[in-house]
């Protein structure tokens, strides 16, 4: 029941939401919030419901942003099929990587995660000749069949609806035999895994989904900015990320989406005050980890039950 | 909400002023996007400053066309994601007649292809080559390119007979764009680059990288390519190794802020930049001297702090900017993008900008002059 | 041939000297708390600011030392007491984002306090190279390494001599037991923060003339800090230095003979390949996950 009304809700808004947007700047932060938040769902599959860190996700954006501007660019792929690819190879490389690294535990995954999202930061960054360097590169629009999306709006509806599959993906997950085991990795591992349930295999799976989540969202934002840089998968994206994660309440799936809007509109809300946004950004991490451990969404839900 | 608050605030004002019978018009809006935080501070700061500074003083002499010029500036914190929603907000929702600004080529370039569609002329304060090749109908640029800086010292070590470079670029988009333009115009002067050496901007010790310099057979000069507290550092590393081998930099170390940070081992060095940095050695009948040494003064009574080119650059567009509304006689995006590229003969901290069609930048190789930094201040090389 | 790989090692072991003082703070907090502290490097960073700040001021550089210790060790105990027990017993992720956020809110204090500019502290006893074989080393260079193996010797005689080291470490391996035998851990976590601090801010004076200093220094140091330290194997005070110094060590060595532009990529190429075949770090093999 309570998933459904979640989505409507949800869907409602973002039906509604066009009639106070009045103009492409609008449309900008709204689709950079539903590009954030159809990541930050992902990664909160990951962070909230499997408990395991990850430092690096940033990575897998910047790998799926920029498999779509090569291949389009520099070989002529339609956009769907280098979004795919994208995705693809990077499902790989996080299948391959997340056994030996989800078997660490606490700070030494923390470690293994932000040394490969670094990894692939200085990959981008040094292979200049495929990717521009630090100066980045153009992407061109995406089209599909013959349309392009061209302008705000039309990515607005595809963002839209991007965010709502990826929420149904999610949900299913997180309800499925999968997800229940997964609730109870993040509570103890060890008990899980003498209750039988062979708890590598899920988080591996958690942890190639999100990555292909962050690959999906990687493709669309460089094609709707049109340009990208290395920036997209540097360390301070990967924080912002999780802060997204857990502002809006780790293991709530529109706990994410609100993350996502609040940190996505915040350098807007700033940008009259030069320099603070750094200020603000860390009191914020701060505070809800120490005041709202459990993050937005949830610790409102719990009131709202509890005043019930 | 507060802006639109405080707008609000400000029409009822207008209107008040009008029925007062006061003869209001509606401002020129400018718009800047700069880097005035993060890692490219050092060039967005005093490009804020100078914008800040000059409006103020465009509007104390009356405005342009009898109209008040009104600023609009966002910090992108040297992120290229931020330039590209800042632009669209410029554009939307303060509706500015025109762009001054994006002060690296990264943010540059997420906000060409937002400016391209919404037809406005824009004005970059960035310096690679892409910005203005293939030309963009609605792009400028005011600062040199690198390229202009990797043949200007190459012309200099022409003419001190040295043939055999070694390289050293910066791992920023500053230093990897310089890089691949040494290279590619290295063969044009007849100059080989025996090595070809990277630095992180924020290494703490480059001594390993000198060292494979120094000891590559047959090397007569090195070449460092980057920008900020890396170039420093490198300088630093080269008095300790005691290398002794002709040092040039690029055009990215001009501000006193490199000298200070390098100490003696600066001296000696030689670097391609703007005649701003030496105003008052400038010969008196130079054409620049004028308005550079105006340029120095205001800035140095207002902010108590040595000038950079970077300011400069700033001074450059917003000038050109204003010339062409002047010419424009309006603030109509089409006409003022028209008379920008008809910019002839202006003269500014950088150089005399001749724009043409094929040229969005106007400068060449004479815009840039060879200085030697003696006794901890820049001198002039002839 | 000789000379030109003594500088690598000259190079290696500059850069390792302050990974290494970032590393054993780290390592401090860890042992104390089961805190990895990511405002390690921000330490270190205020501790270079702070001196610059002072000594452009007027003030002597030992007086100016001895003040950026002392306000750094403050901080420390303000993100302790304000940040840290606050938090209670919150899990491993969160206080990680804790840290984090911690070390974001120092850098954006000191770009607005400082300015965002670099600025440079004068060596502290000239810049005249050393010349040992053909490679040159700088006397700020000796001033880092001796400072470091100083604060190694107090450290050691801190925990193996002193009442107070060794509640701490009794703290380290089992909170509950050292609370029964009557030592009051609180104050053991507050003063693990504070030795870091210091510690950090030791290693930001004497790195300033250096690596140069400004708002964001502390991120690379602080996040290869992190990289010794578990490297080393995370608690271990030897183990820090040693990590750090390998990494520094492994750093130029790549750069000289390698590859310059992948040198950074190096210590978390190694930390990765590193933990996937001893997961606890080279001298690192304790107590498993509490359950």
């Amino acid at each position: 029941m309570d998933r459904f009304r979640g989505l409507a809700v949800l869907a409602l808004i973002i039906v509604v939401l066009p009639l106070a947007l009045r103009n492409s700047y609008h449309y900008d932060v709204a689709i950079r919030i539903g590009m954030n938040a159809t990541m930050v769902v992902g990664l909160n599959l990951l962070i909230g419901y499997a408990g395991q860190i990850s430092l690096g996700h940033a990575g897998f954006f910047g790998l799926g942003a920029y498999a779509s501007a090569i291949l389009t660019s520099r070989y002529g792929w339609p956009p769907i099929a280098a979004m795919i690819s994208g995705m693809a190879a990077v499902g790989v490389i996080a299948f391959v990587v997340a056994r030996p690294i989800l078997r660490l535990r606490g700070h030494y995954l923390a470690m293994a995660t932000l040394g490969l999202g670094i990894i692939i930061y200085m990959v981008l960054v040094n292979e200049s000749g495929w990717t521009g360097g630090n100066d980045g590169m153009n992407v061109k629009a995406f089209s599909i069949f013959g349309f392009s999306l061209a302008n705000e709006r039309a990515w607005y509806w595809v963002t839209g609806a991007v965010l709502l599959v990826a929420i149904v993906l999610a949900r299913n997950i997180v309800d499925s035999p999968v997800g229940r085991a997964l609730r109870a990795v993040h509570g103890s591992e060890t008990a899980a895994q003498v209750a039988g349930i062979d708890t590598a295999r899920y988080k591996v799976r958690v942890f190639v989904v999100s990555a292909v989540f962050a690959s999906a969202v990687g493709s669309m934002m460089a094609h709707y900015v049109g340009f990208i840089t290395p920036q997209v998968s540097s360390f301070f994206h990967s924080i912002e990320l999780v802060t997204m994660v857990v502002v809006g309440g780790m293991a709530s799936t529109y706990g994410a989406v609100l993350g996502a809007a609040i940190l996505t509109m915040l350098p807007q809300l700033l940008s009259r005050f030069e320099g603070y946004e750094m200020i603000v950004f860390g009191l914020i991490l701060m505070l809800t980890v120490i005041f709202l451990p459990r993050g937005l969404v949830p610790t409102i839900a719990a009131r709202l039950r509890k005043s019930d | 909400m507060f802006r639109s608050m405080l707008r609000t605030t400000g029409f009822a004002l207008a209107a008040l002023a009008l029925s007062a019978g006061a003869q209001a018009q509606a401002p020129i809006k400018i718009g800047s996007v700069l880097s005035v935080t993060g890692p490219a501070a050092f060039l967005g700061d005093p490009e804020k400053k100078t914008l800040d500074l000059y409006v103020e003083k465009i509007n104390a002499a009356g405005g342009v066309l009898g109209r008040r010029l009104e600023l609009y500036t966002y910090d992108d914190g040297t992120s290229a994601g931020k330039a590209n929603t800042f632009v669209k907000r410029l554009i939307e929702e303060d509706k500015v007649d025109i762009l001054v600004g994006g002060t690296t080529t990264g943010s540059t370039m997420a906000m060409v292809p937002v400016v391209e569609k919404a037809q406005i002329p824009f004005i970059s304060l960035a310096g690679a080559v892409v910005i203005i090749e293939p030309v963009k109908k609605w792009v400028f640029k005011t600062p040199h390119t690198d390229r202009m800086a990797a043949e200007k010292a190459f012309e200099d070590m022409k003419k001190r007979g040295i043939t055999r470079v070694g390289l050293l670029a910066e791992n920023s988009g500053f230093g990897q764009s310089g890089k691949k333009e040494t290279l590619a115009v290295a063969g044009k002067y007849g100059m080989q680059i025996v090595a070809n050496e990277s630095y992180g901007p924020k290494d703490a010790d480059v001594t390993t990288q000198l060292t494979k310099i120094k000891n590559t057979a047959g090397v007569q000069a090195i070449l460092v390519f980057g920008f900020g507290q890396g170039p420093a550092v490198v300088t630093k590393n080269m008095g300790q190794l005691g290398i002794t081998l002709p040092h040039y930099e690029s055009h990215g170390v001009a501000s006193e802020q490199y000298i200070k940070l390098s100490g003696r081992a600066a001296e000696g060095v030689r670097l391609p930049a703007a005649a701003l940095l030496v105003a008052d050695a400038l010969p008196k009948n130079d054409p620049q001297k004028p308005v550079v040494v105006g340029y120095e003064k205001a800035y140095k009574a207002r902010y108590k702090q040595e000038v950079s080119t970077f300011g400069g650059h700033a001074y450059d567009g917003l000038m050109i900017a204003v010339g062409a509304i002047k010419r424009a006689k309006s603030t109509d995006k089409a006409k003022v993008r028209d008379a920008i590229e008809r910019t002839k003969g202006f003269i500014g901290t950088g150089g005399v900008v001749n724009m043409s069609p094929t040229d969005h930048m106007g400068l060449d190789l004479s815009a840039f002059r060879m200085l030697e930094i003696r006794n901890g201040t820049w001198t002039l090389v002839n | 041939m000789l000379s030109q790989t003594l500088q690598y090692f000259f190079s290696g072991l500059t850069n390792g000297a302050i990974y290494a003082l970032s590393a054993l703070g780290f390592s401090l907090i860890y042992n104390a708390s089961g805190v990895i502290n990511f405002a390690q490097g921000e330490f270190i960073m205020l501790g270079g600011v702070c001196a610059v700040m002072l000594t452009a001021a007027g003030v002597p550089l030992p007086l100016a030392i001895l003040i950026a210790v002392l306000v750094v060790s403050l901080v420390g105990l303000m993100l302790e007491k304000l940040a840290i027990e606050p938090a209670g017993d919150a899990d491993v992720v969160s206080l990680i984002i804790i840290t984090i956020g911690a070390s974001i809110f120092l850098q954006g204090v000191a770009q607005v306090v400082f300015g965002p500019g670099q600025r440079a502290l004068a060596p502290f006893t000239g810049d005249a190279p050393i010349m040992i074989f053909g490679a040159s080393l700088l006397p700020q260079s000796m001033w880092m390494m001796g400072t470091g193996a100083l604060i190694v010797l107090i450290l050691a005689w801190f925990f193996g001599r002193t009442r107070l080291g060794k509640a701490m470490l009794a703290t380290a391996h089992n909170r509950l037991a050292a609370r029964l035998v009557g030592i009051n851990t609180r104050h053991v976590l507050a003063l693990s923060f504070v030795i870091s601090a210091a510690l950090g801010a030791v290693a930001g004076v004497v790195s300033a003339p250096i690596t140069l200093t400004s708002y964001d220094v502390g991120i690379m140091v602080g996040l290869k800090g992190f990289v010794a330290a578990t490297l080393g194997g995370l608690g271990s005070g030897l183990g820090a230095v040693v990590g750090g110094l390998i990494l520094g060590l492994t750093e130029a060595l790549a750069a000289g003979y390698i590859s310059s532009a992948y040198k950074d990529a190096v210590p978390f190429v190694l930390i990765i390949l590193i933990l996937f075949f001893m997961p606890r770090g080279l001298f690192g093999a304790r107590a498993s996950e509490r359950v």
